[in-house]
């Protein structure tokens, strides 16, 4: 009760305060509004360019983790060498399954021993060649595990080039970082290298909405075992 | 100016409005999602090049053949193999759940030594140089000192190229006391042996059968080989024929089958003859067959005419006069009938009497070397070695009594009596055993009373285990020489028994071996070898695997392509020329059978006032009770009213529950002459009263901790009754006592 007397009794001092000074302060009140304003805006424009710096140039950098392979693979060079191009290590095996990365079996016929002068090429023969270890490649284009592609669908049956979904990695002179999502574990290749998800090559982005765009595309959508009952399934394990 | 609350408040909203415009919201939105379905702690397997190797399983007898899928070197699933004379395509729990055993923990991964007190675990490894010197020392010594005969081996089985090497082995070293598990099989032999001459195996021509009397026999518990036996079934049930269940408890085949008939357990011979009786006396056999190719039937009619009338039988099956005579004009009438014996999955050898009494109903209907009968099946003779170079040392061990007593006067017809065996070890008859070499067995689980096994083997002075898994023998032992398993070796599987194609199923490698481990085809012949003497040169081989190849000679390159090879055009020889007995007929009796003990009962061990209720084990095909232990994926698979937790669950009457005051899911203590168990109490009405069930397969204590610790071994409750004809273990249960615990 008394706090409530005391306050009730200094409000109309206060008011007395004001109207004493009515000329300055109705001088300074516009202004005091303007400098609020200002200050809310800047602030709004800081978080906002703050925000949209964080989140097109900070965040993907973040967000990825830079490795290099264990070997500098010079795609080029091999596609030289070999006989059949890239089915020479990227083979479809008898049962139909595609044998993706090569294991040291398909490199040892040329480089039991070493061939050329590069450190890597030491490394290659005498750290996993002799040792009779696999190289624990980086795959650029790893799906999740839950996702199941079949190659022979698509290059066999589809009569698709590999460029289509893995770019020109055979012209590939030495072998780029791979950025690992420090998130899910995958490459940066699946997203694609652009944040926004914006693709100009069809080699850009692996996405579920990239292989629908193609059937889209291609008009395979009506007809292909994803639009059947079921059809969630053939992809997603 | 004046930075306030407002001024945060714009900061957000920009930020946030800014967010809004970056990819950033929906890429982390998109991220998490994919991790959170792809747990980076879930295991995934590699992938990998994926090849199929066929070979056949040996986890149990039935020998089907498998198709193992493999991404580069791992073995990721076993298939049944298509086309496959036992199992053409299917598989069982067992099989599928094999790669546990390969890859699970229980596996010995090197040679090991004991090293503090037997039984307590603690082991050295040791090279496999040292534990082929330290076997072939011991043995040699013993050999030295005229002790050679002291000398043990057991085998799960008698048949194929490594029992046969062990075999070879204590012959050319000089002990008779080679031994192998025996089974219902045995008794089988034994029957067809007495009756129908020569040496055959029983096969069972169930595709063609079209009416099945089952004495007890668990067609859908693994009786024979399961998948086959499931595959008939099969037929039966969609209208090819007819499944009569004669068996005391109410199992899945009793449920199963067109009719089941509870009997007394134990009055199963009874009540073969009882319907021996009507087919007789109604004269509804098969009077060609009869007249013209059988001796003794004269004889052995008047005895079932003037013993059997269905009214004696009836009080002592419990089985009805009338359905006595309803069910043997029926078997008698059938296009091709066939009876069967042997309980559950035949893993007892049981009574001769009630093999020879059910084999007898068979002859009574002619079904015998015909479509849907049982044909006498010759063994592939292909181990064919050169005899081997005897020394004296040899020749005085051999002219010494087998431990068991088997082939002797009391037992003429047992080849092996391991029962025996314990009982003169652990009563001090004969001589002490020196050493004892076990593979492939597992007898301290798989014998009757365990505990009694487990006791004789602490008995002897030197054991040595050739098992892949740290098993409830291998932890008794001395020393273990861990052989390859099942998906890592080569091996010859001859004809599964009970089928009616002869044919040699071939183990091989599917994956390298996983860890130190060596065949112990090789290491017998390196043991033999530094043995020396004519004990080494009696295995000329430089390795098991050329053994196996010189041995199946030309079927070997088709055992590698193909998984197996079956004699081509085999046929079962015509009533004319089908038996080898003296009379070259079938024989109801002869001399022989007269003098074997037949009619005498079995008497279960066991007091019946101090324990009034009969323990009776049952089989599962979800629970292997063999030499290996039950993988996880099979356990899993274990009805919650068997296993519950690590409780075993007993079956029981609701009328005998009540009147022992227990109810639904209770403790008791469960009381044999043997031993005592803590298990709980599952109430079912397809148990008799009076009889306490339990299953087998449970309870191991060795192994590791995903197969040790549930439930209870049947056999260490259980103790053996000597068949008063054969010898063999006939026990078909135990008198127990069950108390509130």
């Amino acid at each position: 009760m008394a706090e409530f007397d005391e306050r009730s009794h200094e409000v109309p001092n206060e008011s007395e305060n004001d109207i004493s000074h009515p000329p300055a302060e109705s001088d300074d009140n516009p202004k005091q509004g303007d400098g609020v304003a200002g200050v809310v805006t800047l602030f709004f424009i800081v978080g906002f360019v703050g925000s949209l710096v964080v989140g097109w140039i900070v965040f993907p950098k973040l967000l990825y983790s830079q490795k290099h392979q264990p070997i500098n693979f010079n795609h080029a060079v091999h596609v030289e060498m070999v006989e059949n191009s890239c089915e020479s290590c990227h083979y479809f095996r008898e049962d139909g399954s595609f044998s993706g990365i090569p294991q040291n079996a398909a490199c040892i016929e040329c480089h039991e021993d070493i061939q050329g002068e590069t450190e890597d090429e030491r490394i290659f023969v005498e750290e996993y060649i002799a040792k009779g270890r696999e190289v624990p490649w980086l795959v650029y284009s790893r799906q999740p595990d839950c996702v199941f592609f079949s190659h022979a669908a698509h290059v066999k049956m589809g009569e698709m080039d590999c460029v289509t979904c893995h770019g020109h990695i055979g012209e590939s002179e030495t072998s780029r970082v791979y950025e690992e999502n420090r998130i899910t574990g995958y490459s940066r290749d699946i997203w694609g290298r652009n944040i926004a998800g914006f693709k100009q090559n069809s080699w850009d982005r692996m996405k579920m909405n990239d292989c629908a765009n193609c059937h889209r595309l291609n008009d395979v959508n009506q007809n292909s075992v994803q639009t059947q009952r079921g059809g969630c399934f053939k992809c997603h394990n | 100016m004046k930075i306030d609350r407002r001024s945060f408040l714009a900061l957000t909203a920009g930020g946030t409005v800014g967010t809004a415009l970056t990819p950033l919201p929906w890429k982390l939105t998109d991220d998490i999602s994919i991790w959170s379905q792809n747990w980076p702690w879930t295991p995934v397997p590699p992938g990998g090049e994926a090849t199929h190797v066929n070979s056949t399983c040996t986890l149990c007898p039935a020998a089907c053949g498998i198709t193992v899928r493999k991404i580069d070197q791992r073995a990721v699933k076993i298939e049944g193999m298509a086309g496959h004379p036992v199992n053409d395509g299917g598989i069982c729990i067992l099989g599928v759940s094999g790669l546990q055993l390969l890859y699970g923990p229980s596996r010995v991964k090197t040679p090991l030594k004991r090293v503090g007190d037997r039984g307590a675990g603690h082991w050295q490894p040791i090279s496999w140089d040292q534990a082929v010197a330290e076997v072939a020392q011991k043995l040699g010594e013993l050999r030295e000192k005229g002790e050679g005969h002291t000398v043990a081996a057991i085998c799960g089985s008698d048949r194929g190229t490594l029992p046969q090497l062990f075999s070879r082995l204590l012959t050319v070293y000089g002990s008779p006391n080679f031994f192998a598990l025996p089974t219902i099989h045995d008794t089988y032999a034994m029957t067809l042996g007495l009756m129908q001459g020569g040496n055959p195996q029983a096969g069972f021509d169930v595709e063609n059968t079209d009416y099945l009397l089952s004495f007890g026999s668990g067609i859908l518990e693994g009786w024979g080989a399961p998948v086959r036996m499931f595959r008939a079934n099969s037929r039966w049930r969609s209208g090819y024929g007819k499944v009569v269940q004669v068996e005391a408890r109410l199992s899945t085949t009793a449920a199963k089958a067109d009719r089941w008939m509870p009997v007394s357990p134990g009055s199963e011979a009874a009540l073969a003859m009882g319907l021996a009786h009507v087919i007789l006396r109604e004269k509804l056999y098969q009077r060609d067959f009869i007249k013209h190719h059988t001796e003794g039937f004269n004889e052995w009619q008047k005895g079932v005419l003037a013993g059997y009338a269905p009214d004696a039988v009836a009080a002592v099956s419990g089985v009805p006069a009338a359905e006595i005579e309803a069910l043997a004009r029926e078997f008698a009438r059938a296009r091709r009938p066939l009876a069967i014996c042997g309980r559950g999955q035949g893993n007892t050898p049981g009574s001769l009497a009630e093999s020879m009494a059910v084999h007898a109903l068979n002859a009574l209907v002619g079904n015998l070397q015909r479509p849907g009968g049982v044909w006498a099946m010759p063994e592939i003779e292909y181990i064919d070695w050169a005899e081997a170079e005897m020394d004296a040392l040899a020749v005085a061990g051999l002219q010494q009594d087998r431990l068991d007593g088997a082939g002797s006067d009391g037992f003429p017809y047992a080849k092996y009596l391991p029962n025996r065996l314990v009982e003169a070890v652990n009563s001090g008859q004969g001589y002490p055993l020196q050493a004892l070499l076990v593979s492939g067995a597992n007898p301290c689980y798989s014998l009757a009373d365990a505990a009694a096994v487990q006791k004789a083997i602490a008995a002897v002075p030197f054991v040595v285990s050739f098992s892949s898994f740290m098993d409830e023998t291998a932890v008794n032992a001395d020393l273990i020489l861990p052989n390859h398993t099942n998906l890592e070796r080569y091996e010859d599987v001859p004809t599964p028994l009970g089928l009616t194609r002869p044919i040699i199923g071939l183990s091989r490698p599917v994956v390298a071996p996983q860890f130190n481990t060596r065949h112990t085809g090789d290491v017998v012949i390196q043991i033999a070898r530094a043995i020396g003497g004519t004990v080494g040169s009696a295995f000329p081989w430089p390795t098991y695997e050329a053994c196996l190849q010189m041995t199946l000679a030309g079927a070997w390159g088709p055992l590698n392509r193909d998984g197996f090879w079956e004699v081509p055009g085999f046929q079962p020889a015509d009533w004319a020329h089908a038996f080898e007995t003296a009379s070259g007929k079938f024989e109801f009796t002869n001399a022989a059978v007269t003098s074997l003990a037949l009619s005498e009962p079995i008497v279960l061990p066991g007091d019946e006032k101090a324990f009034p209720l009969l323990l009776m084990p049952f089989d599962s095909m979800r629970l292997t009770n063999g030499w290996v232990g039950n993988p996880p994926f099979m356990t899993k698979a274990v009805d919650d009213t068997v296993l519950k937790g690590d409780d075993v669950l007993v079956e029981l009457n609701p009328q005998t529950a009540s009147s022992l005051g227990l109810s639904q899911g209770q403790a008791a203590e469960l009381q044999t002459p043997v031993g005592a168990a803590r298990v709980r109490v599952n109430l079912f009405e397809g148990v008799r009263p009076g009889v306490v069930a339990m299953p087998t397969g449970l309870g191991h204590t060795a192994f590791d901790e995903f197969i040790a610790g549930k439930g209870v071994n049947y056999n260490m409750l259980a103790g053996p009754v000597a068949d008063p004809a054969s010898g063999l273990d006939a026990a078909w249960g135990i008198r127990a006592k069950l108390t509130k615990a």
